[in-house]
């Protein structure tokens, strides 16, 4: 009996081929979507973590009420020692000090005046250290578009688009001109050495990138940082992890009344991408939610037509001797079957997509030409676990609920109507 | 051998809601029929003939009344038992054939002996035995979509018979068949009545069908108004 039902599905391209196509088509869309918005999520995170927030952040109590001023003088002194300690109470995490400031950036011409000059946001990092994470983890070698990495002291690199508006060329003199953190003028001379582009549209605006050592002294922050980043070593943020850290690492502080004592936070406390990533959170659950309502409504949908379009078939197998129960069993194991095909094809076919967009990405930097957030240019999808599952619940749930709730009028209707359905 | 009753109705009532109202589709009938019987029932339409025809064959079940088939009153069925009663001892035809379409002459006719858990060999003999009396043994492997509908009638009635049921029971079998087809089917179902004893009723208002009734019973608004025995046409061919 169980052969000739399969007979009958596999010929029948209305009961097996079509469901199973929507099925595909509906379960595709659903982990597609599921690993877009995984992968946007983890790029942002990416993103914040390697260019602002870190996965944890310490910097003093006061720099860190506010922190979007730069407020140098209330950066952390002594890190010559407070790093050191890091790498010692925590060794599996990788702690770099950087600093962030503004100025201007001016290029003179041959007597010495001003020819050229356009304002930066200045990031300090570890450039020159033999084996420095800064350059691979910034990505900085592949971010050269013209010349090279700073090789010695004095170099510098600022963003293309910065230097093609200034009309500035590789290895010309630049001068910084900022302010020291005990509120002084600094005035710095420079080589420009490259010229980058990161692919996100606040940073490539105008970004100077120099070696954290030459900064201090420009800067008059000898031993001092704006911050000190912590990251894990796969660069995934583990909030758990970092929320580990940061209590360990605080409660030795947390009786130090100075508002120049450290202070860590985790990149989820940081109030541009914590508040982000909730709120990214909350709409991932309810786009996720409705999405997979929708679907479910449209595969209960054909899952309830395909048991209605077949009301007379039912009353003619009814009608031979085929029991209700029967026959509701098998629509129900056609279902089934449907839709483990169709959730099995759209879950591989998603995949398959998804992949694609997880390396290769979709590049949105024309509708980011004025973002003021940090948001990668390029968008990528990620394969999470639930990827794997995910398209089942609309696949193969709500094609077997359809069929469960079409298949319950078989009990509800006298028999003799089937065939008058049949016959209309 | 004496012709045993095989189905047996009293005082049988069937009303349909029809808006606010109750529309009464069988009214107080009581009726027998036995082994062997070629029996009619005629009327015009809404007279109630495909009503005692799906009540009988428990596709229905009455307002009020008894109806015993096989010695069983369809009243206090399970869908279940209900269902076995059907596979058992009924054979069913239609008006529109309803055969499944996505399988072929020889699964369509197979699909009651499934029902019956017969072993393949004996299964695959019945089936064979069923064709060979519609004469379709060439049509075994063609879809219903590729025959005609005389053919497509064959083969309602292969399958209603393959299973050697006690009772055939045919709603308006030739109303969508031309006059040299329905002679032929009427013919065919003759000559099962009379080879295997199967009792056929019809529910019919074609006159080529009445012309070959052995008994006629005519029913008017939901009352049996005539039960009559007929005399054979003469010259009737029944091989």
């Amino acid at each position: 009996m169980i052969r000739f039902l399969v007979k009958g599905l596999l010929r029948d391209p209305n009961r097996s081929v079509f469901p199973v196509l929507i099925v595909g088509a509906g379960v595709m869309i659903t982990v597609l979507f599921y690993c877009w918005v995984l992968g946007v999520r983890e790029d942002i995170t990416r993103t914040s973590a390697v260019l602002d927030t870190g996965h944890v952040k310490i910097t003093t109590k006061a720099y860190g009420e506010i922190p979007g001023q730069m407020p140098n003088d209330l950066a952390l002194s002594g890190i010559g020692r407070l790093v050191p300690e890091l790498f010692r109470d925590c060794p599996e995490m990788d702690w770099v000090p950087r600093i962030k400031f503004g100025g201007l950036l001016d290029f003179p011409d041959d007597k010495g005046e001003t020819r050229v000059q356009g304002p930066v946001l200045g990031m300090a990092v570890d450039l020159l250290t033999p084996g420095s994470t800064e350059v691979r983890r910034l990505n900085l070698a592949g971010a050269i578009v013209r010349g090279r990495l700073p090789e010695k002291p004095g170099e510098i690199l600022v963003s293309e688009e910065f230097a093609e508006k200034l009309g500035v060329d590789l290895y010309e003199t630049a001068t910084l001109i900022s302010a020291t953190a005990t509120g002084g003028m600094a005035v710095q001379n420079f080589i420009l050495a490259g010229t980058v582009r990161f692919g996100i549209g606040v940073m490539d605006k105008g970004t100077l990138i120099a070696d954290i050592t030459d900064i201090q002294y420009a800067l008059d922050m000898a031993d001092s940082a704006s911050e000190i980043l912590g990251f894990f070593p796969d660069m995934n943020f583990d909030e758990v992890r970092a929320l580990g850290e940061k209590t360990r690492f605080n409660a030795v502080y947390e009786n130090i009344r100075d508002e120049f004592s450290p202070v860590m936070t985790t990149l989820k406390d940081q109030s541009g991408p914590g508040e982000y990533l909730d709120w990214v959170d909350r709409w991932i659950f309810i786009f996720i939610f409705v999405f997979i309502l929708v679907m479910s409504i449209v595969l209960w949908n054909t899952g309830l037509m395909s048991g209605i379009r077949r009301y007379g078939e039912i009353g003619v197998r009814l009608a031979i001797g085929e029991s209700k129960g029967h026959v509701y069993q098998a629509l129900i194991g056609e279902a089934l079957a449907t839709g483990m095909a169709g959730s099995i094809l759209g879950t591989f076919l998603g995949l398959g997509f998804s992949y694609y967009l997880q390396e290769v990405g979709i590049d949105i930097s024309g509708m980011l030409q004025s973002a003021a957030i940090l948001f990668p240019n390029i968008l990528k999808a990620k394969i999470g676990s639930g990827a794997f599952y995910i398209g089942f619940i609309p696949g193969l749930g709500a094609t077997v609920l359809g069929s469960l709730v079409s298949g319950i009028s078989i009990f509800s209707r006298e028999t003799s109507q089937l065939f008058k359905e049949l016959e209309t | 051998m004496e012709d045993q009753i095989l189905i047996a109705t009293e005082r049988l009532v069937k009303h349909y809601p029809m808006g606010k109202h109750l529309f009464t589709a069988l009214n107080d009938i009581t009726i027998t029929f036995k082994s062997r019987e070629f029996t009619g029932l005629v009327g015009p339409s809404g007279s109630g003939k495909t009503t005692l025809l799906n009540i009988i064959g428990a596709l229905d079940s009455p307002t009020r009344g008894l109806v015993r088939v096989m010695g069983q009153d369809t009243g206090t069925l399970s869908h279940k038992q209900a269902a076995r009663l059907r596979s058992i001892y009924l054979g069913f035809t239609f008006q529109t054939y309803n055969l499944l379409p996505v399988y072929t002459v020889y699964e369509n006719v197979e699909f009651p002996l499934l029902l019956l858990d017969m072993a393949p060999a004996q299964r695959k003999k019945a089936v064979l035995q069923a064709l060979e009396w519609v004469g379709l043994m060439d049509k075994q492997k063609s879809r219903p979509s590729q025959l005609s509908g005389g053919e497509s009638q064959r083969v309602s009635i292969a399958r209603a018979m393959v299973k050697a049921p006690k009772i055939v029971l045919a709603d308006e079998p030739t109303a969508n068949l031309d006059a040299a087809n329905s002679h032929n089917i009427l013919q065919m179902m003759i000559k099962l009545n009379e080879e295997l004893g199967t009792t056929f009723i019809f529910a019919s208002h074609d006159d080529k069908v009445i012309g070959y009734l052995k008994r006629k019973i005519t029913l008017t608004d939901g009352k049996v108004v005539e039960d009559a025995r007929m005399d054979l046409p003469e010259g009737r061919n029944t091989c």
